[in-house]
């Protein structure tokens, strides 16, 4: 517990004072960003065994929610930020059912249901209210530093929430259920209550992170924010350093994104190949990240 | 209009049959979900890009090259891959990401060997002359390719249900263990399903340039999620009922692109999501799927 207070404490310091030392803060804000959405990911597939392969859905709603209760309801971007989430979570409790669904099924439906938001966002028919494929123009309530100190706080509510589920009654049950969700029913676990639980948690970290990454980028298009790309990544982060821990997340976003600047960006087609090949190595030799390979080494990961 | 539509609907409904076909041939045999479906469509599509570019070949000559290529590269993509993965804690959900990284190598691969650029295949290699039913003209491309799929698909029945190889796949299909126990040799088995599956994924290819578009490196994102829509419709596991998805996969697609065209786009996501929620197990459902 101690171990891993320290280590959130001390990721949300550095991110916080970082743009002291280093002068690219938009690349520092999408390290954030990715490290939030990776625990998002975190709390529902590590705990639950769910994959949210759609998880941008989420992301974008939030940003999209954010974004236009600035621009039409010409609320504090503050405000839009909790707008973005709540709205993530509705959005969330619209999919529910999709949890009725096991594995591969799973994943596939909150794919497809993404997907559909994007059409929906996007659709030239509802430009008087999306402004359809056109995107978002939200300069009017362009602040950098506040935005960026929105991310840094959320990135803090983010490993918290993972701290907490890996210390506390509700994320023993989650990992309970995970493992055989009968014997959870029978030790008088409610089983679909913590697993919406989780899931809506999920939903509104992305949502929040959504609302506060438009607030940041201020100009954006739906395939921006509802790219499908968003989910791999967070997924691939989490995975590759082992889901289900508080440094796994984190480890994987600064390795996989540092890669990801460093090549990512001008031979996309290398990163690409980098990247898919290290997800087909991780599978079939490291199911379970890095941090299964420190843990067999004897250390505990927090 | 409405002959039209329903005519189209038909013919692309038993294209996008031998689309999904191979996917649903994979998933029935290994309980694997091939993520990368899409990608090896597009591979096959670039083949026959190729075939027609540098020899001339229209894409049904081309089928014979395709099918010794993509079925080798099945069996040896098996042999790599798939008997470690089986013996996984999680086959299903691990198998989703291994074949989600192969879909992003592969898309990698193939913008690093043939660029970005969208290409096509002119659609008149098969006669300028359209084709004429119930008084309506269609493109002869389409003609072929709808006569290609139900080839194809009689092929596949004719495997599954009238050759020894066939009897011993649907008897993996229906309980592995059983399979093995009774002498079956179950990797040869599987290996020929995927062998088979990514051949079917790679003759659709051939044809994509007439029915999905230009061929590019990430067509096959798009290709997958059609694909698994077509096959949820038809019973996930089930080969033969993909045709009956496609069927009503194309025609709700040249219905909704005929009188709704804004909106067509969402169709194959929200028919999926309906589908999975009313009917998780497909309309020829013999046991549902409840987490």
């Amino acid at each position: 517990m101690l171990k891993a207070v320290l280590t959130g404490v001390a990721t949300v310091g550095l991110f916080a004072l970082a743009p002291v030392f280093y002068a690219n803060q938009t690349l520092l804000f999408s390290a954030m960003m990715y490290l939030v959405l990776a625990q998002g990911i975190n709390v529902l597939y590590g705990f639950t065994g769910y994959l949210p392969f759609g998880y941008v859905g989420f992301f974008g709603a939030g940003a999209y929610a954010g974004a236009l209760s600035v621009l039409r309801l010409g609320l504090s971007p503050v405000l839009a930020l909790v707008v973005g989430g709540v709205v993530a979570v509705l959005v969330g409790v619209v999919l529910v059912p999709l949890l009725r669904l096991s594995g591969a099924y799973f994943a596939i439906a909150n794919l497809a249901a993404a997907q559909a938001l994007y059409y929906v966002v996007s659709n030239p028919d509802l430009q008087a209210l999306t402004n359809g494929p056109y995107g978002i123009n939200l300069a009017v309530a362009y602040n950098a530093t506040a935005s960026y100190a929105a991310m840094v706080a959320l990135l803090g509510l983010a490993l918290a929430t993972v701290v907490y589920l890996r210390h506390s009654r509700l994320g023993l049950a989650l990992r309970a259920i995970r493992e055989d969700r009968i014997s959870a029913e029978l030790a008088g676990i409610n089983v679909v209550r913590e697993r919406t639980i989780a899931w809506l948690l999920s939903a509104l970290l992305a949502g929040l992170c959504g609302a506060a990454f438009a607030w940041y980028i201020s100009v954006f298009y739906p395939e921006t924010v509802f790219s499908l790309n968003v989910s791999i990544f967070a997924i691939v982060f989490a995975l590759f350093g082992g889901a289900a821990t508080l440094a796994g997340p984190i480890v994987g976003t600064l390795v996989l994104y540092g890669l990801y600047s460093a090549i990512g960006i001008s031979q996309p087609e290398y990163f690409q190949l980098i990247f898919g090949l290290v997800i087909v190595g991780l599978v079939l030799f490291l199911p379970d990240g890095l941090a299964s390979l420190s843990e067999r080494a004897g250390f505990e990961v927090p | 209009m409405l002959a039209y539509t329903l005519v189209g609907g038909l013919l692309f409904g038993l294209y996008f049959g031998l689309v999904a076909l191979g996917l649903n041939l994979v998933f029935g045999v290994m309980r694997l979900v091939n993520l990368a479906h899409g990608d090896f469509l597009m591979l096959g599509a670039f083949a026959a890009y190729w075939a027609y570019q540098l020899f001339g070949l229209t894409p049904v000559s081309a089928l014979a090259a395709e099918v010794v290529i993509f079925s080798a590269l099945g069996l040896a993509l098996y042999y790599a891959v798939v008997p470690r993965l089986l013996a996984s804690s999680d086959p299903e959900m691990l198998s989703f990401i291994l074949f989600f990284g192969l879909s992003q190598a592969l898309q990698a691969l193939a913008v690093i060997a043939f660029g970005n650029n969208p290409r096509s295949i002119p659609a008149t290699v098969f006669g300028r002359a359209p084709v004429r039913i119930l008084g309506q003209a269609f493109p002869a491309a389409w003609m072929v390719s709808g006569v290609v799929s139900v080839a194809l698909v009689l092929f596949v029945y004719l495997y599954l249900y009238h050759s020894r190889l066939g009897r011993a796949t649907r008897a993996v299909m229906s309980s592995r263990e059983e399979a093995m126990v009774s002498g079956i040799d179950v990797h040869r088995v599987s290996a020929a399903a995927l062998g088979v599956g990514l051949m079917l994924a790679a003759m659709a290819g051939a044809f994509s340039p007439f029915m999905l578009g230009s061929i590019e490196p990430g067509m096959g994102t798009a290709v997958t999620t059609v694909s698994f829509t077509v096959t949820v419709i038809g019973t996930l596991g089930e080969p033969l009922g993909t045709v009956l998805g496609g069927l009503v996969y194309g025609m709700s697609l040249m219905l909704m692109e005929s009188y709704l065209s804004s909106w067509a786009n969402l169709l194959p996501y929200l028919l999926l999501i309906a589908i999975m929620l009313v009917r998780p197990a497909g309309l020829l459902a013999r046991r549902a799927r409840y987490a």
